[in-house]
């Protein structure tokens, strides 16, 4: 992931009472946390809330961590948890994989998909746009596995499942990403190859 | 038709994830080759595939850092689970349900009549022997339970007291 100190040597000068140690750990999973939080908590402040909030719950639980799993790992069962804490807290609308009308709201408003053409005509930008279309879950196990680096038995026990059950929810889970990338960003696509 | 395409997907996203056997991977290197049909479904998984992984992370702001590491200063690192469960307290309610469950079965079987002789082509065990009326009516069950409530609510009490004092101990 990065150079310089490894997860567990940071956190054992943490809980040795090197606090400020944690800030190491903070800026090197930041952006894994904040891109996870996004795909369950739409909306940019909320998810840094809730990020903010799961590296606090981290820090004091801190003693707990064992190290039989990887640092990450460990984190993402906070994430998860946090994430679904959060939604059941403040009931938001989840955008279903199922409500279409979600794009099409967002395109005839002219918010931030449409206003963003050069972002969206970009592969990042495409990629990003079509996972937030997904539902949570589909939406949390792939960037789990894409960009969180985490295999799928990390993954089944992030996620408390078993890992083929976690292998059957991947294939799921990208089958609906190529569907909505083929019914929204056809054209995109197409200029791509 | 569906399903068939959706066992080829997952062949071929096994293939691309290297999570398949040498056996069978050695098989779809061989489909790949010589099925036009599965070439093409390899090709369009595999750019899918390389256009996720391209994406990008989301970056939170710039003081998200300094923001997480002012609100950790007003808090501590709990202790350990396991250093404040304390073992004896499960034991304790372990002993008492299982003293619990003995009781009922004691008295359960305490009903059964043993030298009644059955229809050699029913259960040996009949339920319905049972008199479950009985149970929550007798003055001894009721005793019986009042005393495993007194002994529940004394190791509660012991275990706030003693928490109490780790915590005063802290302070």
């Amino acid at each position: 992931m990065s150079t310089g100190p490894s997860d567990i040597e940071i956190i054992s000068r943490v809980l040795k009472g090197d606090h400020n140690a944690y800030a190491l750990l903070v800026e090197r999973h930041k952006s894994y946390v904040f891109t996870l939080v996004l795909r369950f908590v739409k909306g940019r402040e909320d998810a840094e809330e809730v990020s903010q909030d799961i590296f606090i719950k981290a820090y004091r639980s801190l003693a707990d961590f064992k190290g039989a799993a990887k640092f990450s790992t460990w984190l993402y069962t906070i994430v998860n948890t946090t994430c679904i804490t959060f939604l059941r807290k403040k009931k938001l609308e989840i955008h279903s994989l199922d409500n279409e009308q979600v794009f099409e709201v967002a395109d005839s408003k002219d918010s931030g998909f449409s206003a963003n053409q050069v972002e969206q005509k970009s592969r990042v930008g495409m990629v990003n746009h079509a996972i937030a279309l997904l539902n949570p879950d589909d939406a949390e196990i792939i960037t789990l596995f894409y960009k969180n680096e985490q295999s799928l038995e990390e993954i089944g026990q992030i996620l408390g499942l078993e890992t083929n059950t976690a292998k059957v929810r991947l294939h799921r889970a990208r089958a609906r990403l190529k569907e909505k990338m083929e019914k929204h960003f056809a054209e995109e696509v197409r200029d791509l190859n | 038709m569906q399903e068939f395409n959706n066992n080829i997907e997952e062949r071929i996203w096994n293939y691309i994830d290297g999570s398949g056997s040498a056996e069978e991977r050695s098989v779809i290197e061989e489909l790949l080759e010589a099925n036009r049909e599965w070439k093409e479904k390899y090709h369009e998984l595999l750019e899918l595939h390389q256009l996720v992984q391209s994406s990008s992370l989301e970056e939170p702001s710039m003081r998200f850092t300094k923001n997480v590491m002012e609100e950790i200063a007003k808090y501590h690192i709990a202790p350990a689970t396991k250093t404040y469960i304390n073992k004896k307290i499960i034991w304790g309610i372990g002993t008492f349900f299982i003293l619990l469950i003995v009781g009922f079965l004691i008295y359960g079987f305490g009903q059964i009549d043993w030298s009644a002789k059955g229809d050699s082509s029913s259960s040996w065990f009949d339920v319905s022997k049972i008199d479950f009326t009985k149970f929550f009516n007798n003055t001894y069950i009721n005793i019986f339970l009042m005393l495993n409530i007194v002994l529940g609510l004394m190791f509660f009490d012991r275990y706030l007291a003693s928490k109490r004092k780790k915590i005063q101990k802290e302070a």
